[in-house]
């Protein structure tokens, strides 16, 4: 068997789940090789180059793949894909938006969020919502994957020595086109791959309220995350929700501030290490994930955390 | 311009899920059922370009059991005007629903399909991107704006940095995120109009569709259930905790 594995990057750099997902193609075994596609990915390709455990790294420098267009990185994935077992990405919306398409194209199942390998063919998933954790097999030739990037541990960043071969073929569909992008500028690190979180929800009342949890957040070099009901009332962007159908994080610590705990932002934070709930309620059900819960007024205790962590941290 | 719209019956998002005893599945006997929370989202947002006079006919379709004709009579009673059921009882993995979806577009040339980015049960996120593969369409996933604009429609898309605007020409698919907009309830009177409205029932192999599984579940488990924590009384507690007992910080 040997495994494809679309990389992920940004803004020049190579994802940290990309490291991830090659962990998950290493456990499935076989070669692996790494597609790197995008506009001026050179730099990209060099550090996948040097990930633990890759064999060759395939780069498609073109400007049809500069957005990342399903329509066009699907064709170059087939094309690329063609004599591979198997094809993994990360979990990420480009792997969600991608992979379907490829899996089509291919005519094979897709076997999507995986959070274990247990052999080539056979893959651990959660569904609904991670309140049933499913253990499937496929029976197609190609096995088209999505990987949950928490729950592998990532592989070295450095340490191989792979090649770099390029890959001239571009593909434009002519179906899409990109118009703009809105993206947040952060200095803080990447909420599903920070290694502290904290989250407010529809108890943090408006968006301002988030600047307490920004203050906390300085001093833990934490990101900050939000449930589905912040979001959804305007507070924070999108690109802040942790759920089921938004970011799912697994840091090592969690701090959830004025989050009830619905089960379906419980399927996004549910396998952190430790998992902090602050909350007025005392029969949140937060309470019942949480290894310290603090019944407290939120705007009296948030302030009280940052002062006290300032002491320890 | 004709807007198909999918729509799938699951569990109802409240339901807490319970796994069977003997490792099959999950347990959906006497559990309420409803249209996937994304699918309506997507129901609404057709009826909106209806009263927007963008849309001038709603098709609604679903894939499944005689009883998911409930769901089709929802998107009815909320504005669809006629519905479309792929009767079968076989669990259709995404690949075939893509499938018959396929076929229906060809049957309805629709000029947008839109539908929900992943039903809450098996939280595959697959089928529309695997439709606008092979009905030859763009795809605009995680929508939480859709503009028609003549021959293209301008979608922009919740991605993980934030959002992103892309033209697509149409015919296109557009999958639902969260933010597109807050479904309506549908009224009695227009629930009762439902009843009324046309509603065709079609098999797999009149879509010349083969429900053939690719994937195999060898079994469901429970999820690791987690230990128990504690409360604390203080935020000095909390801290000390985290720093000497978790050594978190």
């Amino acid at each position: 068997m040997s495994t494809l594995v679309i990389a992920d990057h940004n803004k020049g750099e190579l994802a940290g789940s990309t490291l991830s997902v090659i962990a998950a193609a290493k456990s499935a075994g076989g070669d692996i090789d790494v597609l790197v596609a995008g506009k001026d990915i050179g730099g990209v390709a060099e550090q996948a180059a040097k990930a633990d455990g890759v064999n060759k790294v395939l780069a498609a420098d073109n400007d049809a793949y500069g957005h990342d267009l399903a329509e066009n990185l699907s064709l170059l994935i087939a094309e690329v894909g063609k004599g591979y077992s198997h094809l993994f990405a990360s979990a990420g919306t480009v792997g969600k938006d991608t992979m379907p398409r490829v899996a089509a194209m291919l005519d094979v199942a897709q076997v999507s969020d995986i959070i274990g390998v247990q052999s080539e063919d056979t893959f651990v998933r959660p569904i609904y919502a991670g309140n049933a954790i499913a253990t499937v097999q496929s029976s197609d030739s190609v096995k088209v994957i999505t990987v949950r990037t928490t729950s592998f541990d990532p592989v070295a960043a450095e340490g191989g020595s792979a090649s770099v071969e390029s890959v001239e073929s571009a593909h434009d569909a002519g179906l899409s086109e990109f118009v703009s992008e809105e993206l947040a500028e952060s200095d803080r690190p990447d909420l599903a791959a920070a290694d502290v979180v904290i989250s407010g929800g529809r108890g943090m009342q408006n968006g301002d309220n988030f600047k307490m949890l920004e203050s906390v957040a300085d001093v833990l070099g934490a990101a900050i995350g939000a449930s589905r009901a912040a979001v959804d009332a305007g507070f924070v962007p999108n690109d802040m929700q942790v759920g089921q159908t938004g970011k799912i994080v697994a840091p090592n610590l969690y701090i959830a501030v004025g989050i009830s705990g619905a089960i379906q932002h419980l399927a996004g934070m549910g396998d952190s290490k430790f998992i902090v709930a602050i909350n007025k309620d005392e029969d949140a059900p937060i309470f019942q994930v949480a290894d310290y819960g603090l019944v407290a007024d939120l705007f009296d205790a948030v302030p009280q955390l940052e002062e006290e962590l300032k002491k320890v941290v | 311009m004709k807007v198909l719209v999918a729509v799938k019956r699951v569990i109802d998002y409240n339901v807490k899920v319970r796994v069977k005893p003997d490792n099959t599945g999950v347990d959906l006997s006497n559990v309420k059922m409803a249209m996937n929370p994304f699918c309506e989202i997507a129901v609404e947002e057709a009826v909106r370009l209806k009263e927007k006079g963008v849309a001038t006919e709603i098709v609604a379709v679903t894939i499944g059991p005689k009883v998911s004709q409930e769901q089709l009579r929802t998107a009815l009673a909320l504005g669809a005007d006629r519905a479309i059921q792929v009767e079968t009882d076989e669990d259709v993995q995404s690949l075939d629903a893509a499938k018959m979806l396929k076929a229906v577009v060809d049957k309805e040339e629709p000029n947008l399909v839109i539908m929900g980015k992943q039903s809450i049960d098996t939280d595959n996120n697959q089928t529309g991107q695997m439709l606008a593969q092979l009905a030859g369409m763009p795809q605009g996933t995680f929508a939480s704006e859709v503009e028609v604009e003549g021959e293209k429609v301008k979608v922009t898309r919740e991605i993980d940095g934030g959002l992103m605007t892309v033209s697509l020409n149409l015919p296109a698919v557009v999958t639902t995120d969260l933010r597109l907009n807050e479904p309506r309830y549908a009224s009695l009177p227009n629930i009762m109009k439902a009843k009324k409205k046309p509603l065709e029932t079609i098999s797999p192999a009149d879509l010349g569709v083969d429900v053939a599984p690719r994937l195999k579940t060898l079994k469901v488990e429970e999820p690791q259930p987690r230990q128990p924590g504690v409360k604390v009384e203080s935020v000095e507690e909390l801290v000390d905790k985290l720093k000497n007992e978790a050594k978190v910080i």
